[in-house]
């Protein structure tokens, strides 16, 4: 019996010829990642069971962004245990305000993440870098400290589900709607425990940036990871931004699959996911007018220079709707620094949006747009859940960055198309 | 080992953000933190919640972060286990490295109903309801995460292992 591409790479880090779905493995680890609100908890954890030991300084990743720059003293405290725990072990990784940025965009940016790898994070959404070819999935903080330590992490092999992707994506389509797509038909646990592998030549027509939103959201249908195989585009990302070496690991002929969805891209309409669950999901034109109070344009979902690109191309020379707050927050420095370069700020500014250093902030209601009781919002977040953004009697809905500029400018949720675009 | 007491019951999807919302994740002390346990889903549950109470719920139980804040403010509530049809798999992997007890069983899930008394024997797998006097098969745990569990998590399981 043949492998996916994600057994095979377990398979390797395992020291294994072969596993097979249900298997438990105990796998080597190429990066161990944490964040201002996790890594604390695993360095705690650390602490109390005096381990004084990392297993490499250079194969751990942390990441202050969530609740950063410090929106308060006890956030100022938890970085502060990180930055400290990183001095002290020199953690060659450690990311701080004014190099940090969201950490499933800074990561691959950084050329941390190559093909082949297996990385565990100690956020839900480190299923992002299966975009390059890796295997990459959320754990707990005691995973996260137990990785950090021995440089190992136990897995269950996951079976897995096939997407196959077809045709190319009308103007404004882009990943976002492919996985809001995706988890409306499967819903949010329709991947439970299972690998999501994508395969077929509607590919090529989906940009790097595309790839790492679909992969990220994969732990919102459940699954374990998101996984692409490493084609050309893929290829020349990883040669832009790191200096490692890769393995491309393929899907044998006769890998086994649960089930094989197939997807048309050119018949895929902009996607709204309704609260309070992202599969909750509906297209454009068939829902009455929703005004919105907010919405916001970032995240590790949605917060790339592709993300900022369409934002910009839907605000430019627009103004956003009075009563509407539109915050715009791309995921890096370097992000932030190529939109500057391409006059995205100047148009986002003179639309109207306000620009915000890299922070996970506002997507799980930590702060820069946080929603009051009633309050609406557009966002290019990932998550949707009662409270997620704020009150518990507020709304967030989950868009494209199209959908959520666009509806910036009419202020209820909108297409481009209806600005004309 | 076993669990003992009465249920609160939840329906399907319980997220990480109702079970501990991200607005209280700068706290990192289990016991402040369990005092928001539950809040934005039933802000009654942690006056009512008594040690060794048992938690229901449908499928995808702890869906969404991968906060360990979840199940360990469960934990710190008092809470002893908790069943489910199915549980979100970054939770199910934090409950049992935090020593967490938590048991897939979907007749369970399904029959208990919110105030039943009820006991876990965690070796056999088997659920019973003491109020209806029904009793169903829950999932046992494979055995080398039972070794994690009986450990007491998986740094005792790693330093046992040395």
């Amino acid at each position: 019996m043949g492998m996916t591409m994600t057994q095979k790479i377990l398979a390797a880090h395992a020291g294994l010829d072969e596993v097979r779905a249900g298997q438990l493995i105990e796998a080597d680890l190429d990066l161990v990642l944490g964040n201002d609100i996790t890594a604390p908890v695993a360095i705690k954890e650390m602490e109390k069971f005096s381990k004084e030991t990392i297993f490499n300084k250079d194969k751990i990743a942390l990441v202050m962004d969530h609740f950063a720059p410090n929106k308060d003293i006890k956030s100022a405290e938890n970085c502060k245990c990180c930055r400290d725990f990183a001095a002290k072990h020199e953690i060659s990784n450690y990311f701080d305000v004014g190099e940090m940025g969201i950490e499933h965009a800074l990561l691959p940016e950084k050329g941390l993440v190559v093909a082949g790898d297996a990385v565990i994070g100690a956020d839900s959404h480190t299923c992002t870098y299966g975009a390059l070819g890796a295997f990459s999935t959320g754990v707990g903080s005691t995973d996260m400290a137990a990785g950090m330590v021995t440089g190992k992490a136990w897995f269950k092999v996951p079976s897995a589900i096939k997407f196959h992707l077809l045709g190319k994506p009308s103007k404004w389509v882009s990943g976002k709607d492919v996985i809001l797509h995706i988890i409306g038909m499967i819903g949010v646990d329709g991947a439970l425990y299972k690998s999501m592998e994508f395969t077929g030549e509607g590919i090529k027509n989906l940009t790097m940036d595309d790839r790492f939103t679909i992969c990220n959201m994969a732990i919102e249908a459940g699954g374990k990871n998101g996984i692409f195989p490493v084609d050309d585009l893929a290829i020349q990302y990883m040669k832009d931004h790191s200096k490692r070496e890769f393995n491309i690991f393929d899907a044998d002929d006769d890998a086994e699959y649960e089930k094989t969805y197939t997807i048309d891209l050119g018949k895929l309409e902009p996607t709204i996911s309704f609260p309070h669950l992202p599969e909750n999901t509906r297209t454009i034109g068939t829902f009455d007018e929703i005004k919105v109070d907010q919405a916001v344009i970032g995240s590790c979902t949605n917060g790339r220079l592709d993300d900022m690109r369409i934002a910009a191309a839907v605000l430019k020379g627009k103004k956003v709707a009075k009563n509407v707050r539109c915050i715009v927050i791309p995921a890096t420095q370097e992000i932030y620094l190529q939109s500057m370069r391409e006059g995205l700020l100047e148009i986002f500014i003179e639309a109207g949006a306000i620009v915000s250093t890299p922070t996970c902030g506002p997507c799980l209601g930590g702060h820069m747009g946080i929603l009051a009781k009633g309050e609406r919002c557009i966002s290019t977040t990932n998550r949707n859940f009662v409270g997620r953004m704020g009150h518990v009697e507020s709304e967030v809905y989950l868009a494209s960055p199209a959908v959520a500029a666009a509806s910036a400018v009419t202020g209820h949720i909108s297409a481009p198309a209806e600005l004309g675009l | 080992m076993n669990a003992n007491g009465s249920v609160f019951k939840y329906g399907d999807n319980v997220d990480t953000d109702v079970i501990i919302p991200a607005r209280y994740l700068n706290i990192t002390d289990g016991n402040e933190l369990a005092k928001h346990c539950m809040e934005d889903i039933d802000k009654d549950f942690i006056s009512n919640v008594k040690q060794g109470d048992i938690i229901v719920a449908n499928k995808n139980f702890g869906c969404g972060s991968s906060r360990e804040h979840a199940p360990l403010v469960i934990k710190c509530a008092g809470v002893s286990c908790v069943i489910a049809e199915t549980f979100a798999r970054i939770f199910y992997r934090n409950a049992i490295n935090i020593g967490l007890p938590i048991i897939e069983c979907s007749e369970a899930a399904k029959a208990i109903e919110a105030g039943d008394k009820v006991s876990v024997n965690f070796d056999t797998g088997i659920i019973t309801n003491k109020s209806t006097g029904e009793s169903y098969q829950g999932e046992a745990f494979p055995p080398f995460m039972q070794e994690i569990i009986s450990a007491g998590g998986l740094f005792p399981y790693i330093n046992k292992k040395k």
